[in-house]
């Protein structure tokens, strides 16, 4: 039998029309200039791509290099390829093409360019990994534990007799060396602009070190899947100038105060007489609980429920009015409370600064 | 058992099938089907996330669903379309009637089948696995997830995973020990050679996972202590366990779309491939060294610097044979005649979105830098780009390459051309923009995220062509079901393609090749055209005899025989599964089935019902 | 029927071998994790405590001499020898029965003296490592003493000697995994 029919046999197609086809490529540039300029300005509080602490630029800058030799080699492939697109397209009456087994000369070009790229790249990077991956060699570093727990950070500053949750703040200048467990299951410690991430391994203490180069409030959450609420557990890095930090540390290592005013006063009985204190801590006082945050100085602090609200005393009534609406899953019961008792413990809690 | 499966068509004919013709359909259609599926949870995932804040989901929902995203696009769909095609393309190209365990084959089938069934019965009984489709002990252990939903995940892949064993096993002798006279493994097709190196990965890295599941199961079950630090544990075993199949499963994937393409690219350029040996071994190497870098997925976990260096160099290296791979396709196109069908179309769209996927791979196979795209959506856009530009786009490919020789009709190519232009359009809408708010702080895996991030727009456009996407299978089905209607006749050979499965009608008959194929070269079918690399004396007239398959056999062919018997182990190991939910009876009734169905098998005749 | 293979292998034997690369991954994982908790368990009884090594030693002779029988009873379905084939295959098979009868022992002696599945680190890692190669023996001797039945219905010959060389695959690589398993978890403890 006759094998030739079949080996010319050509089916109509279709085209879609050029201009379309422009159109839409047309359209994906325009898409993709529109991206890039929106990378590059506005605020982006917890971007890898603003580092403000040594640590957070030595990724920023590998990061820079190995993302333009990529577009170089991106350029240069999309470039053969359009060429090969528009020169090579199949013309009517054209005969068949004179067929090549291969190259060595090509072969090897094209296996030692990537080859000799992937050198440029991994210089720098053995060099960062060498920095980054080992504990800080600074003796003046200001440790700080941080404890991974569904779904907030406890922070425990060991040398100020500190314990805070879900904010930390630290020296401006000064390297901070952190200490990071888990008391539940894995989490990662981000908060992009100061360092890379670090998780949180059950069992395992990991470091990870940075020294802010500006003041600010930066922000990080959980990277490593942890549960329902996974979303909802942030954290602020408040970077003060040394002074204002020496303040921090010294009205949040002492005992909480006495609430002066009625209202206060009576929400601490409040507190006191619920499920609050088996759970919590105010240093100072009988609620000596462990299993959340320590709220000796709650008052202090900008937000409530790592992150999810401002620490306004409309937000914290909302927050002890429906915790599991505004965290959905969180570990905290919702506690039968009236109106006047919410307003007491909002009031109580405010005081605690 | 002996029953005619050639001219039957009924449901019996379908659930006794031993054809890999027929089992190849099977899976394509189910896996398609849970393509589909897990392509509506993702559609769901993006509306969550269209805009901050949003609570469109709520958040155990939300996790249950890209847990089943994932799980069910890697398992589900992605493997058994791949295996759809080895089933189909792999005895036509090495010129074999069937695989070598026709029975194992169907087997391999009903399993599979039954593990996507059984982890959706999760569905409707409200009890979705929640802990990603990487399951991270100790979150997925039974004090932090005590209700049955992780159980679904461990069982349904326990099952599955003996049924990609047995394929693997299958098409590991079938390549080896099926092939035509002349067709040597320096002849064979690239998808062949695909197939081949895939086959060995499935055997190599399913145990590990496999080990891993039991550790899990055992953990959550009886209450060993596995992943449990208070025990003196490491819960991080079980991310070794798990990527240590994890990374080579990537490869799973992408691989036979490699193959796909690098039997595309020449039929649609009129020229053979470039370089054919370094393209092979280019994979082979990209396998091998796909064991060696399972840490890169773990880099911020703290192993120290020197394991981390050592796991980012070797991520790196391979950067190189996949380069190869890419600049001997383009190799292969220069100077060639290229036509845009859509098949072609998708192979080259594979070659560019696949080089955008590998080279932001590249920019995490850097450990520090990964510290800041680990978990973010960065790695989402990067894995998207290598599985819808990869594998997704092969596997479109290769559907619109060989449908004409399975079903005998032609696809509408306006239409087709319509589904890859929006399919490519989406892909870019959809994840380039995810580059961007990885990098900006959203990481992966968060129902929700805060507004004053910055990452509104990004969101917002990932969700507009999520949309899109939805739409790229309009066209596909509308062409499916005109196909269906009034499609072309296909001839044998409508692409004038190269390889052996275009010797025959199409669609081809049940027993493949009349005649076994002699063959003397790789490419037989354009022999006339191509000069050999060394010509020998009476290599005339050369290629593949016959040229073209007779419309009858000379001689009587036997051909295997249908058989009840792979369904029954396969419900038997279904029933042990639906037991392992807690039921000791189930477990041991299904343990039953299952030796009933071993034994009835083995002394089964496997040959010789029907002779045609 | 099926022809000639394109490597000269029979295709169920190449099946067997590979399937042998796929288990070495399968027990080489179980292993690892044997090894790497090694000497981590916090909770007593520890694997000194417990382990009776002569009596294991015993149980895995039997084993080892089970793969000499195995071999036997090759050479003799290759020669047609059905009766000598009976013989070396029920031997084979009794002795596999033998060392599963000695792993159940110690596995109730283990749980009488206080080392349940759930006890412990050294629990969790000995028994399922040790219970899933049992539970390969016991595949093997099932798959024999289907063959011993074969045989004593007179339906075993030298035509399946193939039939019985891949099951003695697959038992030789059991008793090796074992002779792995007996060093690192017996004698190194």
């Amino acid at each position: 039998m006759d094998a030739e029919p079949y080996l010319n046999r050509d089916f109509p197609e279709t085209h879609i029309d050029t201009p379309l086809r422009r159109r839409a490529i047309a359209a994906l540039v325009l898409l993709l200039g529109v991206l890039i300029s929106q990378g590059c300005g506005g605020e982006y509080p917890q971007s890898a791509l603003h580092p403000s602490s040594d640590s957070a630029e030595i990724l920023d800058r590998l990061f820079d290099q190995i993302f333009w030799w990529a577009v170089g080699v991106f350029v240069v492939v999309a470039g053969m390829l359009i060429y090969v697109f528009v020169r090579f397209r199949e013309r009517p009456g054209d005969a068949r093409p004179k067929q090549v087994h291969g190259h060595l000369l090509l072969e090897v070009g094209w296996t030692l360019a990537p080859a000799l790229i992937l050198v440029a790249i991994a210089i720098p990077t053995i060099r960062a990994i060498f920095i980054i991956d080992r504990s800080t060699p600074d003796p003046e570093a200001l440790v700080v534990e941080v404890i991974g727990k569904q779904w907030w950070w406890e922070f425990r500053y060991p040398e100020l007799g500190i314990v805070t949750a879900n904010e930390a703040h630290v020296p401006l200048g000064r390297t901070v060396d952190l200490r990071l467990r888990s008391a539940d299951v894995m989490h990662s410690f981000w908060i992009p602009r100061l360092a890379g991430k670090r998780d949180l391994v059950p069992g395992i203490e990991n470091q990870l070190w940075f020294r802010p180069d500006s003041v600010g409030v930066f922000h990080g959450q959980c990277a490593e899947f942890c549960g329902t609420a996974h979303a909802l557990m942030g954290m602020r890095v408040i970077v003060d100038e040394p002074d204002d930090f020496e303040r921090w540390a010294r009205a949040n290592a002492a005992p909480a105060l006495t609430p002066g005013d009625a209202e206060a006063r009576a929400g601490q009985g409040v507190f006191m007489a619920n499920a609050c204190v088996s759970c919590h801590a105010v240093r100072g006082t009988q609620a000596m609980g462990q299993f959340g945050p320590d709220l000796t100085h709650f008052g202090s602090r900008l937000t409530i429920a790592s992150g999810v609200l401002e620490n306004t005393p409309a937000d914290l009534a909302r927050w002890l009015d429906s915790t599991q609406h505004v965290k959905p899953g969180n570990l905290m019961p919702e506690v039968e409370l009236s109106d006047a008792q919410v307003r007491q413990l909002v009031a109580y809690l405010g005081s605690l600064r | 058992m002996a029953m005619t499966d050639a001219h039957s068509t009924g449901i019996g004919s379908w659930l006794t099938t031993v054809d890999h013709k027929r089992i190849a359909i099977m899976y394509f259609v189910v896996g398609f089907a849970f393509l589909l599926i897990a392509g509506v949870e993702g559609q769901l995932i993006r509306l969550q996330l269209a805009a901050p804040e949003r609570s469109f989901l709520d958040p155990d929902l939300y996790n249950q669903l890209f847990t089943m995203h994932g799980t069910t696009m890697v398992f589900f769909a992605g493997m058994p379309l791949v295996v759809a095609f080895f089933n189909f393309v792999v005895p036509l190209q090495i010129g074999a009637r069937d695989v070598a365990f026709p029975r194992l084959n169907a087997f391999s089938f009903w399993v599979f089948l039954f593990g996507g069934l059984f982890l959706y019965a999760s569905v409707p009984l409200r009890v979705m696995p929640d802990g990603g489709w990487f399951a991270y002990m100790p979150l997925t252990n039974a004090e932090y997830s005590p209700g049955p939903g992780i159980d679904f995940y461990v069982l349904s892949l326990l099952i599955s995973g003996v049924g990609s064993i047995a394929g693997g096993l299958n098409f590991l002798v079938t390549i080896l020990n099926m092939r035509a006279p002349g067709m040597t493994f320096m002849r064979m097709p690239l998808f062949t050679w695909m197939a081949l190196i895939v086959s060995a990965l499935i055997l190599l890295a399913f145990p590990p996972f496999t080990v891993g599941l039991i550790f899990m199961l055992f953990d959550r079950r009886f209450g060993t202590h596995f992943f449990d630090a208070a025990a003196g544990a490491d819960p991080v075993l079980w991310q070794h366990l798990f990527w240590v199949f994890g990374h080579p499963e990537v490869y799973i994937l992408i691989l036979p779309a490699f193959g796909i393409v690098s039997d595309v690219i020449p039929t649609f350029s009129r020229k053979i491939l470039f370089g054919y040996p370094v393209v092979v071994f280019s994979g082979v190497l990209i396998a091998f060294l796909g064991f060696g870098v399972w840490v890169h997925h773990m880099f911020s976990v703290g192993l120290g610097p020197v394991v981390n260096a050592v796991f980012g160099g070797a991520t790196m290296l391979i950067a190189i044979p996949t380069g190869i791979k890419i600049f001997n396709w383009i190799a292969t196109m220069w100077g060639g005649r290229l036509r845009f069908r859509t098949a072609m179309l998708f192979a080259v769209g594979l070659v560019a979105t696949f080089t955008i996927g590998g080279l932001s791979g590249v920019m995490h196979s850097s450990p520090p830098a990964d510290l800041q795209q680990t978990d973010t959506y960065f790695v989402v856009a990067h894995f998207h780009y290598v599985l819808i530009g990869g594998t997704v786009f092969g596997l479109f490919c290769g559907f619109y390459y060989w449908f004409p020789k399975a079903t005998g009709r032609m696809l509408h190519e306006g239409l087709g051309k319509a589904h890859f232009w929006l399919s490519f359009i989406a892909l870019n809408v959809t994840f380039f923009p995810m580059h961007f708010s990885g990098l900006l702080g959203m990481p992966r895996r968060t129902y929700t995220y805060a507004e004053g991030l910055g990452l509104d727009v990004f969101n917002l456009i990932s969700t507009a062509g999520a949309f899109i996407f939805t739409l790229s299978f309009v066209p596909l089905v509308w062409n499916l079901w005109r196909a269906w209607r009034r499609g072309e006749a296909a001839g044998h050979n409508p692409w004038d393609a190269s390889t052996l499965e275009w010797t025959m009608a199409s669609p081809p008959p049940h027993y493949n090749f009349a005649e076994i194929p002699a063959v003397d070269r790789r490419d037989p079918l354009w022999h006339p055209y191509i000069e050999p690399e060394s010509r020998r004396e009476g290599d005339e007239p050369g290629g593949v005899v016959p040229r073209q398959q007779p419309e009858e056999p000379p001689e009587p062919v036997v051909m295997p025989n249908p058989s009840y018997w792979p369904l029954v182990l396969a419900v038997g190991m279904l029933l042990m599964t639906i037991g392992g939910l807690g039921s000791l009876g189930l477990t041991l009734f299904g343990l039953l089935v299952t030796a009933v169905g071993l034994f009835a098998w083995a002394f089964e005749p496997p040959f010789g019902g029907g002779v045609h | 029927m099926e022809g000639p293979t394109s490597t000269g292998i029979p295709n169920r034997k190449l099946a067997m071998w590979s399937f042998i690369g796929s288990e070495c991954m399968l027990f080489g994982t179980l292993i690892a994790t044997y090894m790497i908790y090694r000497g981590r368990n916090l909770v007593p009884p520890y694997p000194h405590d417990l382990l009776n090594i002569p009596f294991i030693t015993v149980t895995t002779f039997v084993l080892l001499m089970s793969s000499l029988m195995m071999v036997l009873a090759l050479a003799a379905v290759q020669r047609n020898d059905l009766r000598a084939t009976k013989l070396w295959l029920g031997m084979t098979a009794l002795f596999g029965l033998i060392f599963l009868g000695g792993q159940y022992y110690e596995f109730n002696h283990f749980v009488h003296e206080g080392l349940p599945l759930s006890r412990n680190l050294f629990s969790s890692t000995f028994f399922v490592l040790t219970g899933t190669h049992g539970a390969h023996v016991a595949g093997g001797v099932i798959w024999l003493s289907t063959l011993l039945v074969r045989a004593v219905q007179g339906k075993l010959d030298a035509r399946h000697a193939e039939t019985v060389e891949i099951a003695g695959l697959y038992w030789h690589f059991v008793d090796v995994v074992w002779i792995i398993l007996f060093t690192l978890i017996y004698l190194l403890v």
